[in-house]
């Protein structure tokens, strides 16, 4: 098995002179939940269809499970895929829509019944799928995604429609995948999700990649904010001149002061304002979230 | 490839789908059995022109007056065969459901053939079902008209009825492949159906009426006269030639944008 489930270099795709995807490399190792984030409009799904054969670079190289992206059939039965919302036929039930795609697969039906169980549908199986509520929909979507027992899913906007319990069963299942040892590209919207399950992170902007890696590594890169408030609110001017004079802006906000201090300075602080006379009510440093670093490094 | 026709056929037999085309081809097949033996009946008689074929009264008697009825549906066979195909391919657009199928089945040129064999499977079990209905009806109603039947179980009949059903499978396939196309050039039902309708059964029409010359060359006229074995203006050989230089071309087309087009909704 290769070492990277999904590998891209330059990869292009115009529509005349628009480019939606631009030169976009990027390396997802095998085995891990891959978070793959960006704007509306950012290529997400454009890269996501290149990569599933469904439209056709322009310009560039990819492999997928270590075959060429142009010859999808190589790879797409150990593919599983959701991709911009689930797409299935109305008049069907949701166990004959999963039958048709086991027909064409070539799946044993058993698998069926076994992941409508999975994702919840096991007593809804046999409802029209026009009948089914958003979240319905979006599970009997994953569920399709896992018909092949894929080496590698693909999921565009998975939690998309479900409530906080769903959101949470839908984790947990990709959690338990990527223990099993499938690797796992998600695009979400949700960026708190993807930063509590995503090892690695490719963050896209107008087609450009902007980072690609570990997510610690992004985060990490990141300054972290030092809150101190005083327990005095008289003393926030003298908090200030203090940790300014140690080298480091502080601003007041909410009637706490932050500056960007690392954690392991913040016992150091602490002791120089407490020598200064000041006393805290409260010191913590905060690591900036993914949706703060996402929104810093986009510009949105 | 089995699988694909397995996928198709899937979706195809929901009651939606097969109880409706069934339903809609019985209810035209009673009435057109009904009305010919009740003319038949009534003695005004009745003067049907199939294609070099003239019907006077005693027609029904005659070796082919068993599947008589049988001949008139093949245009209603073949729109709805039309209607059936064009709906089974755009459908895969307007509902998006083609990207799945994609995904499972990569090969894009063994999913239109699958598709398409699929929808050809199904056409011939539905003119199976009208051959034997109108002809089941025909039986069944002779006795009240009086019509001497013994001509409708000779070799001839036999021979002259394998080939109206042979025609009209083949014509039928013809029509459906003209609505396939339309279903996946322009990537809507709606569209693909009325455009097609529109053609075949009003500009056709229209044009053949306007320049007698153009009514040769329609795509519409070269499968009625392969339908009806032939017509008095368009021999069954011409209609057959004809037919298959359209569905070469069309079909040539059609698998090109299937194969290149991004899908991308």
């Amino acid at each position: 098995m290769p070492d990277l489930a999904i590998s891209v270099e330059d990869l292009t795709k115009n529509y005349g002179d628009h480019a939606s995807v631009s030169h976009a490399s990027f390396d997802v190792p095998h085995g891990s939940v891959c978070g793959f984030v960006g704007p509306n409009g950012a290529g997400k799904t454009t890269t996501i269809r290149m990569l599933l054969g469904l439209i056709s670079p322009s310009a560039g190289t990819g492999t997928v499970l270590g075959e060429d992206i142009r010859s999808p059939h190589k790879y797409l039965s150990r593919v599983g895929a959701m991709i911009e919302g689930p797409a299935f036929y109305p008049m069907l039930s949701g166990r004959e829509n999963l039958k048709v795609l086991a027909d064409l697969g070539r799946f044993p039906y058993s698998r069926v019944d076994e992941y409508l169980a999975k994702v919840g549908l096991g007593d809804r199986g046999s409802s029209k799928f026009k009948t089914y509520s958003l979240g319905m929909k979006q599970r009997l979507g994953i569920a399709a995604a896992l018909l092949p027992n894929p080496q590698l899913l693909i999921l565009d906007e998975p939690t998309n429609g479900l409530d906080p319990n769903g959101i949470q069963e839908i984790r947990e299942l990709i959690l338990d995948l990527a223990h099993a040892g499938t690797s796992v590209f998600v695009s979400s919207h949700i960026l708190a999700e993807l930063e509590m399950i995503s090892e690695y992170l490719v963050m896209l902007r107008k087609g450009k990649v902007l980072f690609s890696g570990r997510t610690q590594e992004l985060l990490g890169n990141q300054n972290s904010v030092t809150s101190i408030k005083p327990e005095y609110s008289v003393d926030l001017n003298r908090v200030i001149e203090v940790v300014n004079q140690m080298g480091y802006e502080a601003t007041v906000v909410d009637g706490v002061v932050q500056a960007p201090v690392e954690s392991y300075f913040g016992a150091t602080i602490n002791r120089t304002l407490f020598e200064a006379g000041i006393t805290l009510s409260s010191i913590s440093t905060q690591q900036p979230t993914l949706e703060e670093t996402f929104f810093e490094m986009t510009g949105e | 490839m089995l699988n694909v026709i397995k996928a198709e056929l899937r979706k195809m037999k929901r009651p939606s789908v097969l109880y409706m085309n069934l339903g809609l081809l019985s209810l035209i097949s009673t009435l057109f059995t009904s009305l010919v033996f009740l003319r038949h009946n009534s003695g005004t008689g009745h003067h049907q022109k199939i294609g070099t074929l003239s019907h006077g009264n005693d027609t029904l008697s005659k070796f082919d007056g068993g599947y008589f009825t049988f001949g008139l549906m093949s245009l209603f066979v073949g729109l709805i065969i039309l209607t059936l195909f064009a709906s089974q391919s755009s459908n895969e657009y307007s509902y998006g459901t083609l990207r799945n199928l994609l995904v499972r089945q990569p090969l894009r040129l063994k999913l239109l053939v699958g598709k398409f064999l699929a929808m050809t499977i199904f056409a011939v079990l539905i003119i199976t079902f009208v051959a034997a209905l109108n002809v089941g009806l025909s039986f069944a109603e002779s006795p009240y008209s009086h019509i001497n039947t013994s001509l409708w179980v000779s070799h001839q009949a036999i021979r002259g009825f394998s080939a109206m059903y042979t025609n009209m499978i083949i014509a039928t396939i013809g029509y459906g492949i003209y609505g396939m196309a339309l279903g996946i050039m322009l990537k809507s039902p709606m569209s693909a159906i009325s455009i097609s309708l529109l053609w075949f059964m009003v500009l056709e029409n229209i044009l053949g009426g306007v320049l007698s010359s153009a009514s040769k060359w329609l795509p519409g006229n070269a499968l009625a006269a392969v339908a009806n074995g032939g017509a008095a203006t368009f021999s069954y050989h011409r209609g057959l030639l004809l037919s298959a230089g359209f569905i070469l071309v069309i079909g040539a087309l059609t698998t090109t944008l299937f194969l290149r087009r991004d899908v991308a909704n």
